[in-house]
């Protein structure tokens, strides 16, 4: 077990990470009905503050202070307890971040800040609402420059030597985040804070969405990167087996840092202000990020075929069969992988440049992403919560919990696929995103769209209320296990941190050179950014005072 | 670094489907002119009203095979007066905001334009077949972003 400090640290994130999860999931539950028209909200709230909410709390909110809970207790585990420094940043950091979280749920419930967590100007939320978003990415990076100066304490006692594959994944996604973190800075503290606050009276709208975007991109790489974690590092030690490769594991994710960040303007392909040369040439980089994650689809089989074979799996597929699937742990883990790969070959629809126009801004891409972050990101979120509280607690993961566990990721998993399948086809029929109830006064074209089997608003609403169902049963065993189920005496009922062993006697040392990969990931920024965005600076049009139209 | 024979095969497959699939999309955008929505112009967003063509919005005949339509967006709707266009014939719409960041996007078709103020975004689209059909803003734009509809008829 990990220090007892370091534990109250990690529990501390995973407790703010799922009140956000809970209230997140809430009015996820109140869009599907006022999308149905079922549900009429009092006249103090509205549907966009609800979406607002729901973006907020669970996109940035539940991810980041569970990622951060999760680098915590694996960077105690793998390189040492935190020493005073690193745990005090740790704490400042994660006071500054929940600070940020308080202050944008206030403005978003007394309706200061219906602007969607995307909160595209010329629409002006109360300047609050930004120092709220200012207040939160600072306070991931207090806790994010917290782990790198835990890590470079390591390295300096372990001079030459390779870091633990954790060690080197949870540096990795933090340069990724700092830097990606850099543009919505940027946007935020230059451009919406003196805006908003009337210290200057207009805001360059095409450059704010871009920095927007520099940020919103590799954001979702934030999202996958620690759930890939898992499966590079946890899913291995479920199946008895040692790490595929980890040269090709750290290769990967340095790869990540290089073309997640330079590829924001395949969020903008339909609008003006860029120029189709550089839409398409950040298209090509954001293609490249396929790369790596061919390799980690095959280090992923390749690990489940070896430990399947290994526990006397014959013939082309038998090893399949012997995989652990009554261990929650690893379904749950497995079930995340398999909706990732409609997620990514989608993923690769969107960004194809003139394909774009076909699902922009559609019901399809919400459907994308609640397959992307949704369910792979967030399904192995859930897998490594189930033992990573009573990891923390040290109580036990009992049977009945494991049973619940099950029942929780089958709900998830179905409720989803009738949700975001739903959404796939509506989008693909034109329906838009991010709308409250409309038939466009009763339109034919908007009719037709809800009146299949598979895309009327009942099958998205049954979807949407089996995954509060199955939401409700997860804060349920998150409850148990960090404050009720029976502490753990005998040694076997201590729920251990599942880290695989990884072999790096033939990793090149030059991959944990930080200064080769952030100083490509720079270029390859400066290449795809730098024109574009000095373009906009330059030869801005007048700006846009803020509007408040709701 | 060592690579395992399929992991060579995999990767060599995957590569080259990317290179595959980056050049269709490439040619099909910069030698047939398959681009999306988008444009350089820039324009006053206070001045829309008085800036061409956007002072007398809808639709212009260009010449025989070519008309323009253009339209400003504000929350909640299109000024444009009724909208008719032909089947068969090239149509360039031009599109700008007075307010927030809208949409412009024609049901059934790939017009689908982000319409971001300062800005003018353009694309051309000839509608195959005639009806009417629903233009609709699938951006955010405020509490009645999902009124903000009108129709095109296509003769």
């Amino acid at each position: 077990m990990i220090a007892a400090q370091d534990r109250k640290l990690a529990l501390w994130n995973i407790g703010v990470a799922y009140i956000a999860f809970l209230i997140g999931t809430l009015c996820g539950l109140l869009q599907v009905f006022i999308r149905n028209d079922a549900l009429q909200l009092p006249s103090w709230l509205d549907y966009y503050q609800i979406l607002t909410a729901h973006g907020v709390l669970l996109a940035l909110i539940y991810t980041a202070f569970f990622i951060f809970a999760f680098f915590i207790t694996g960077m105690s585990k793998s390189i040492g307890s935190f020493g005073p420094k690193v745990r005090l940043f740790s704490w400042i950091g994660f006071a500054v971040t929940t600070a940020g979280t308080v202050l944008a749920t206030i403005m978003i419930v007394s309706g200061e800040a219906s602007v969607l967590y995307t909160f595209y100007a010329p629409l002006k939320a109360s300047g609050w609402y930004y120092v709220a978003l200012a207040l939160y990415v600072v306070g991931t990076w207090i806790t994010s420059f917290a782990l790198v100066g835990h890590y470079i304490v390591w390295k300096k006692k372990n001079k030459g030597q390779l870091s633990p594959l954790f060690a080197f994944m949870t540096i990795t996604t933090i340069a990724l985040w700092i830097i990606a973190g850099l543009g919505v800075v940027a946007t935020v503290l230059f451009q919406y804070i003196p805006w908003a606050f009337g210290m200057v009276d207009t805001i360059n709208v095409e450059l704010s969405r871009s920095l927007f975007w520099y940020f919103g991109h590799p954001l979702v790489y934030f999202w996958l990167l620690p759930a890939y974690m898992a499966w590079y590092v946890v899913v291995p030690k479920l199946l008895g087996a040692k790490v595929f490769s980890d040269s090709l594991a750290r290769l990967s994710f340095v790869l990540f840092i290089l073309f997640s960040i330079p590829v924001g303007f395949h969020h903008q392909l339909t609008e003006p202000g860029i120029s189709n040369f550089w839409k398409f040439l950040q298209v090509c980089l954001t293609f490249m990020v396929i790369i790596p994650s061919l390799m980690t689809a095959f280090s992923m089989f390749a690990t489940f075929e070896i430990a399947g074979r290994k526990k006397g799996g014959k013939g082309l597929f038998g090893w399949f069969t012997k995989l652990p699937w009554k261990d929650v742990r690893f379904t749950s883990i497995f079930i995340a992988m398999a909706f990732f790969i409609p997620g990514g070959a989608g993923g690769i629809i969107n960004a194809s440049f003139q394909l774009n126009e076909v699902v922009h801004n559609t019901l399809w891409i919400v459907g994308h992403f609640h397959i992307t972050v949704g369910t792979p990101v967030a399904m192995t979120f859930m897998g490594l919560t189930f033992w990573m509280i009573p990891y923390l607690t040290g109580r036990k993961f009992t049977k009945s919990m494991q049973k619940l566990g099950f029942i929780q990721v089958i709900t998830w998993a179905i409720g989803m696929l009738l949700m975001s399948t739903s959404q796939h086809i509506l989008g693909l029929l034109g329906a838009p995103r991010r709308t409250a109830y409309s038939g466009y006064n009763n339109h034919p074209s908007a009719l037709e769209w809800f009146d299949g089997i598979l895309t009327n608003h009942v099958t998205m609403a049954i979807g949407g209320s089996i995954l509060f169902l199955s939401a409700m049963i997860l804060i349920y065993i998150v409850v148990m296990s960090m404050f009720i189920s029976p502490k753990a005496v005998r040694e076997e009922d201590f729920v251990e941190f599942p880290m695989a062993e990884s072999d790096k006697e033939n990793t090149p040392k030059w991959l944990e050179n930080w200064w080769i990969w952030i100083g490509i990931a720079f270029v390859l920024i400066i290449i795809a950014y730098a024109i574009p965005l000095s373009g906009m600076i330059h030869h801005a049009p007048p700006g846009s005072e803020g509007f408040r139209t709701w | 670094m060592h690579f395992h024979k399929y992991e060579k095969i995999w990767l060599t497959f995957g590569m080259a489907s990317l290179v595959l699939f980056l050049s269709i999309v490439g040619v099909s955008a910069f030698s047939q002119d398959h681009t999306p929505a988008g444009g350089m112009t820039t324009i006053d967003p206070k001045k829309v009203n008085e800036t061409a063509p956007f002072d007398k919005p809808g639709v212009t005949q260009l010449d025989d095979d070519t008309y323009q339509v253009a339209i400003v967006a504000l929350a909640f709707g299109y000024t444009a007066p009724e909208l008719k266009v032909p089947a068969g014939k090239e149509i360039i719409f031009k599109l700008t905001s007075t307010d927030v960041v809208h949409s412009f996007t024609i049901d059934n078709t790939k017009v689908n334009m982000m319409v971001v103020p300062g800005r003018i975004t353009t694309k051309s689209y000839t509608f195959d077949k005639p009806g009417k059909y629903l233009i609709l803003c699938n951006e955010y734009c405020g509490a009645g972003h999902h009124m903000m509809f009108t129709e095109i008829e296509v003769y």
